[in-house]
This record gives C-alpha cells, structure tokens and sequence, in this order.
C-alpha cells in the first residue's frame, strides 16, 4: 500500500490551505508538498486556484460516490488484512464478535483500535484507552484541515459527514481525486464507505476465526500484533528525519515500562517524540 | 469456541467503544473546524505529525524486547516483505509463518 502513513505529504499540503485563494506562486508549494505521491500536478494546482474564485463548481452526487468507491476498492481490500488481525486481536483480549464489530463500525480508525485491543485488560483501563484512541487520531485532524479548500465549500452536513469516513489511505486517495480538479466532493464519501464496508466485514471475519482457535502461541497468532505494527512501521518511515524521534520513542518507551505500572509508556514514548520534534523544528 | 458470548454486547465495553468513537469523531472533523478559525504554528505541526510512527515505535520497542531470537528474526522477515513488497497480508503471513517455524526450531 504506497498510500498509507503519507502524513509527510499531509503536513506539507496542510499549509496550502491558507493560501489557497493566492497566486500562481501557491502551485509550487502543491509540488513540495506532494511530489511523491503526485510529481505533475501544477496543472492541479492552477486548476484548484481557479476553484476558489469560483470558477470551478464542486459537485456532490452519486457519480462522485461511485468513483471513490470504485478507486479505493483495491486498497480497502489490502485494509481488510489489518481487519482480520484487529478481529483476531480483539477477541483475545475479550471482545465478543459484536463488540469488535461495534468498535470498527463507529470508529474506523486502525492504529488505534489495534492499540486499544493491546491495553484492554480486566478491569478495562478506559482513560488510557480514550487518551491513547485521542493521542494516536489527532493526525487525522491535519489530514481533514489538508482537504479543507474543496470540502470546506460543501454543506457542513456533507464535508463533516465524509470526513467521518475518513481513514489513511482513501484521504491519500481523495487528496490526489481534489487536486486533479475534478470537483467531485462526494469522493470521500466514496472511498470512506468502500473502506468501512471491507473493514467490519473483516473484522467480523477475524473475530470469528479468532474464538475458533485453540492456543494462540501455537499457531503464531501472539505474533500478529507485533507484525502489524512492524509493518505500519516500514509504512510510516519517511526517511532519515523520521530517525530522532523514533529512537527518542524506543528508549523512552522501554525505560518507562520497566519503571511505570500499566501500558503508559505507550503515551509516554509517543509524547517524549512529539516534544523533542517540536524543539528540533527549525523556522 | 464461538458460542453464546460472540454476540454479547456488554454495557461497559459499549461504553467504552462508543466514547474511543465520540473522540476519533472530534479528530477526524476538529481539523476542518479549528482550520476555518485559528491558525496552527508550523512547529506544534511538526511535533503531531510524528506522533503516529513514535507511538508505534513505542509499543513496538518493549514488545519485541520481551520476546526471543524466534520474534526478533520474524519481525526482521515482516520487515524485508513489507518493504519489498508494500503487502500487508504478505508481510503477515509471512512474519507468522517464520515465528512459528523458528519456535519449532529454536
């Protein structure tokens, strides 16, 4: 999946926003931001200041549904190997099939599910579980910001309906769909439905396969955990500057567990990152 | 294995669930509404944006520090398919597959 974790284009497009409504300078900084992903698109970046003069309408209807269910099928159907790990995960720590399948239908949200199915303990540990689920979605709130020039012209209803919907890869794909200067606004919406529908089904699917089987340790299911996470890992990597704050999170991290009771040191490796980056940054 | 209980729905972990749901809501929506009314400086930027990988690096460290050569070798095999690969389902398989095997042997 080369669009997941693509949070570098995501910071880099997020400051776009402001100066949307600018001159033709504005479409260089479009290339900067999402070069990786996306090497031609100064023609988009022309097309989507010509948006904000109006010049260009945004629609939302069912063809636009269609388009960004369709495009994300392939990737939903890879994000249903992390559904029947989570299902799986969920039904160790003591979920029933429902509740996971309750759990992935309202919060469609990977990372953190998995993390929370990794804390819950008995009794459940709900601060840590909230703070944690917050904590680890906050970037979803640059991703939405990163589509405000189109869906902040749709109805409130519309844009923070499909932002709803919103997961790592279909914003990576509604995000190319926007800048191409098609104007289909309904195409979020699209991709969020094609990933909810494949991410309940294979967390159902997981759920179930995962109170049929006997020992975990014996069929190597334990591991599955820290398989997934190796591979957000390689996913989320984004080069050398990703280097520092990753070692700052893994030696934090493996003090606070052998020194601070319960799964803190989760948020603690996560924070002590987050403060170093924020310190590093130049400008 | 599946029984009566893959249906229940306990109050408390309904509770649970529907408050992880209420605060990734807040998340997913909050960008576009706080963007439409304050400005974000570039540094707190920087710092959210590597929350994510340092958080899985964070559970990831002490997990694999607890385990043995059999988990260590098989995240190195998750890690060389996946980066090869970009398959998750591939990096999976192959990752229990090694785990298992290496437990047989070591």
């Amino acid at each position: 999946m080369v669009f997941g974790g693509d949070f570098g284009n995501a910071l880099g497009l997020v400051q776009l926003d402001t100066n949307v409504t600018g001159t033709d300078g504005d479409a260089a900084e479009y290339d900067s931001g999402g070069a990786t992903a996306h090497p031609d698109d100064a023609p988009a970046g022309e097309a989507s200041t010509e948006t904000s003069d109006g010049a260009e309408t945004i629609t939302f209807d069912r063809s636009g549904i269609r388009a960004g269910f369709l495009t994300c099928l392939p990737i939903a159907l890879g994000v249903g190997g992390y559904g029947i790990a989570f299902g799986m995960l969920a039904r160790r720590a003591g979920l029933s099939v429902a509740e996971s399948a309750l759990m992935s239908a309202t919060v469609l949200a990977g990372a953190a599910q998995i993390i929370a199915v990794e804390l819950w303990t008995d009794p459940i540990p709900v601060a840590a579980i909230v703070v944690a689920t917050l904590a680890i979605n906050l970037r979803y709130s640059l991703m939405g910001a990163a589509l405000g020039p189109w869906l902040g012209r749709l109805s409130p209803l519309r844009s923070y309906g499909s932002l709803l919907v919103m997961a790592d890869e279909n914003w990576a794909l509604t995000m190319r769909e926007f800048q191409s200067g098609s104007g289909r606004g309904a195409f979020l919406l699209g991709t969020g439905i094609a990933m909810w529908v494949f991410w309940v089904t294979s967390t159902i699917i997981g759920a179930a396969a995962g109170g049929a089987i006997g020992d975990p340790a014996s069929y190597g299911i334990d591991f599955v955990l820290a398989a997934v996470f190796v591979a957000l890992a390689v996913e989320l990597w984004e080069g050398r500057s990703t280097l520092v704050p990753w070692l700052v999170a893994l030696a934090t991290a493996v003090v606070a567990a052998a020194l601070v009771p319960g799964q803190w040191y989760i948020l603690l490796g996560g924070f002590a990152a987050a403060a170093v980056e924020v310190v590093r940054h130049d400008g | 294995m599946m029984g009566e209980r893959a249906l229940e729905l306990d109050p408390l972990v309904v509770g649970v669930v529907l408050a992880m749901a209420l605060v990734t809501a807040v998340t997913k929506v909050g960008g576009l509404w706080l963007l439409r009314r304050i400005e974000v400086s570039e540094r707190f930027e920087a710092g959210l944006s590597v929350l994510p990988g340092a958080i899985v690096i964070a559970i990831l460290g002490p997990e694999l520090a607890a385990g043995g050569p059999a988990e260590w070798g098989a995240a190195g095999v998750v890690l060389l398919v996946m980066w090869r690969t970009e398959s998750i389902l591939l990096s999976l398989c192959s990752g229990v597959g090694t785990v298992v095997l290496f437990r047989a042997i070591v």
